[in-house]
């Protein structure tokens, strides 16, 4: 794809916003217990950054930071780490994702952030791969 | 043949409704979810979870197999576009 190059200030712009969107999709996913969020939603809202420098400069600067390959690592490594608790606990002698067992404190919460963890970094890549795929479609 | 389908589409969607009739009120205190699962979930939830978020504690623990199955759904989804849109360099030569 090779749209109309933005103006200067829709880029800066751009640019100055994607971290900060960054931080507070990160904010929501580590903060899905207490307030409202979790991985879903934090997953989608770091998509988000990355679409917005897409429209910006071009999908070219986001495949620079995240290759293709490495979005299809990612969409495998959060699911692969919400089934791996699942089957840490069952090693521990707990049912599938009985997160009771794990050998830290509070550990049910610590089992929700992981498995919190593991949803955003799927949903992030998923969305990510979709949108990328939609746009360089011929 | 459009008129068979047109009957049974009919019939399932009549008895649909029919059972539809037996179904408790929305927010009726009396109904069977409100009166043991969901009492469980905002009296014990906070003791058995150490999270003060319900929402985040019923999703991420209580029907953990359920969020489980919806991140393989997204995981599936951006696959299945992945397989159908995506050129391998061997095609884009070919």
């Amino acid at each position: 794809m090779n749209p109309e190059p933005q103006d200067v200030i829709v880029k800066t712009v751009c640019r100055l916003l994607a971290p900060f969107i960054q931080l507070f999709g990160l904010y929501v996913i580590m903060h899905g217990h207490s307030s409202p969020g979790g991985g879903f939603q934090g997953g989608v809202i770091l998509a988000s950054s990355y679409i917005l420098l897409a429209v910006a400069d071009g999908i070219d600067v986001v495949n620079r930071r995240l290759s293709l390959k490495m979005l299809t690592g990612y969409m495998s490594t959060g699911v692969l780490l919400y089934a791996g608790i699942g089957v840490v606990c069952v090693l521990l002698g707990a049912n599938y994702l009985d997160y009771g067992i794990l050998p830290v404190t509070e550990p049910r919460s610590v089992g929700m952030l992981v498995i919190e963890i593991g949803v955003g970094i799927t949903v992030m890549a998923a969305v990510l791969s979709i949108f990328r795929d939609l746009l360089t479609f011929e | 043949m459009k008129l068979l389908h047109l009957i049974a589409t009919s019939v399932t969607g009549l008895l649909l409704l029919l059972g539809s009739l037996d179904m408790p009120d929305t927010g009726d205190p009396e109904s069977p979810a409100a009166i043991h699962v969901s009492p469980r979930y905002i009296e014990d939830g906070f003791e058995e979870t150490a999270v003060p978020n319900m929402v985040t504690a019923v999703l991420a623990d209580y029907r953990s197999f359920d969020t489980l199955g919806e991140v393989t759904v997204i995981f599936t989804g951006a696959l299945a576009v992945l397989l159908i849109l995506r050129r391998t360099r061997e095609e884009e030569n070919a």
